[in-house]
């Protein structure tokens, strides 16, 4: 079934859409190009019954250009088929995508999350804040470059003489 | 407001001798009396939250120490636990709610996450909660086992049967009963 989907949005975006696999799982991938995913979901949505996106994420391949991609996962309740588009999203002012929240508004949160954690901005998302980390915080902390453990506490840290945990805030980290 | 004279005195006389004497025997009161009405405060923030309900039922039966009623209100309480995994942005949260507890005040870290930060040693989690409030008594274990609770608050109680009380905390009587605010990093003596 969701090879049949894939085949039909090939059809349709044939520019858009290319190196189609089948993932681990049976789920069946593909890429798509930064510029069209907005209208590659939208007609997912619309003609081809994929109500529900149930994970958006994004994965830092550190040293490779585009640096990030952006993973939708999608499902169709209707037919019961699942899929897996990819977008690669180059690192600095260009790695902009296109909100799909127009197209599911549960997507809201999962691209907050995606700006939160990896830094990606997201064009046209009506609130892209930080989704779990606070305000004051100073870079992307899923990034493979943000230091293991980059702690940036809100209130100043007591110092703690411990052999374990080590000298405290000031030497550690 | 009394002389300095009065307040540090330079010999000590049998007058003092005496009022020493009767100060221990209240403070051995007060200790006695506080340490069998813990009020705590639940700061409950992850899964230890199930072993402290386990804490606080029937079988193991915390109101057997005098520590039963959770008041959720930090005016209310003089223990604070703090049950569960901190992280840097609840940090300022804890802090606030310790600052508003009156005095007397202890506090307990239950569970390793709130010891020592236990396995989440990354970007988003205190490396344990002494790191923002001063710490009494630290019952390890992922979640502790409600026996190591008691013994936790067996061991808190013997503390508390220890420290000095006084009927009128004379410092702050001396200040004209107005506390001097804490510095942003220390949150008083380490010894409490």
């Amino acid at each position: 079934m969701s090879k049949a989907v894939i085949a039909a949005l090939k059809e349709r975006f044939p520019e858009a859409v290319h190196d189609v696999y089948e993932g681990v799982g049976g789920d069946d991938c593909a890429f798509v190009e930064k510029d069209a995913i907005a209208e590659v979901c939208r007609h997912l949505k619309e003609k081809l019954s994929f109500d529900l996106a149930p994970y958006i994420t994004a994965v830092d391949y550190l040293g490779e250009s585009p640096r990030f991609e952006v993973v939708y996962n999608l499902l169709s309740i209707p037919t019961r088929a699942r899929i897996r588009l990819r977008v690669k999203v180059p690192e600095g002012p260009e790695g902009v995508v296109a909100s799909v929240t127009g197209v599911w508004r549960g997507a809201d949160w999962f691209e907050r999350y995606c700006f939160d954690m990896y830094g990606i901005r997201f064009s046209g998302h009506p609130d892209l804040r930080r989704l779990l980390m606070y305000e004051e915080f100073e870079g992307y902390p899923l990034r493979k470059d943000y230091p293991l453990k980059g702690r940036q506490p809100l209130v100043p840290e007591r110092q703690v003489d411990d052999i374990f945990r080590g000298p405290g805030p000031a030497g550690r980290d | 407001m009394s002389s300095e004279i009065e307040v540090v005195p330079a010999i000590t006389t049998r007058r003092e001798d005496a009022l020493s004497g009767l100060q221990g025997l209240v403070a051995k009161g007060l200790g006695w009396a506080r340490k069998y009405s813990l009020f705590q405060y639940p700061f409950v923030t992850a899964c230890c939250g199930m072993e402290y309900m386990t804490v606080a039922s029937a079988r193991y039966d915390v109101d057997r120490f005098g520590a039963a009623l959770p008041r959720f209100s930090p005016r209310q309480a003089d223990l604070l636990m703090v049950v569960g995994t901190v992280n840097c942005k609840q940090a300022p949260i804890l802090r606030r709610v310790y600052e508003q507890m009156a005095e007397p005040k202890w506090v307990v870290a239950f569970g390793v996450c709130a010891s020592s930060g236990g396995f989440y040693d990354n970007y988003a989690t205190v490396q344990g909660i002494d790191r923002i409030v001063p710490v009494d008594v630290y019952i390890p274990g992922c979640p502790p086992r409600p026996e190591q609770v008691l013994d936790g608050i067996m061991l808190l109680q013997a503390k508390i049967q220890g420290q000095p009380h006084k009927l009128i905390d004379r410092a702050a009587a001396v200040a004209g009963g107005e506390r001097k605010p804490l510095p942003p990093g220390d949150l008083g003596p380490e010894e409490r």
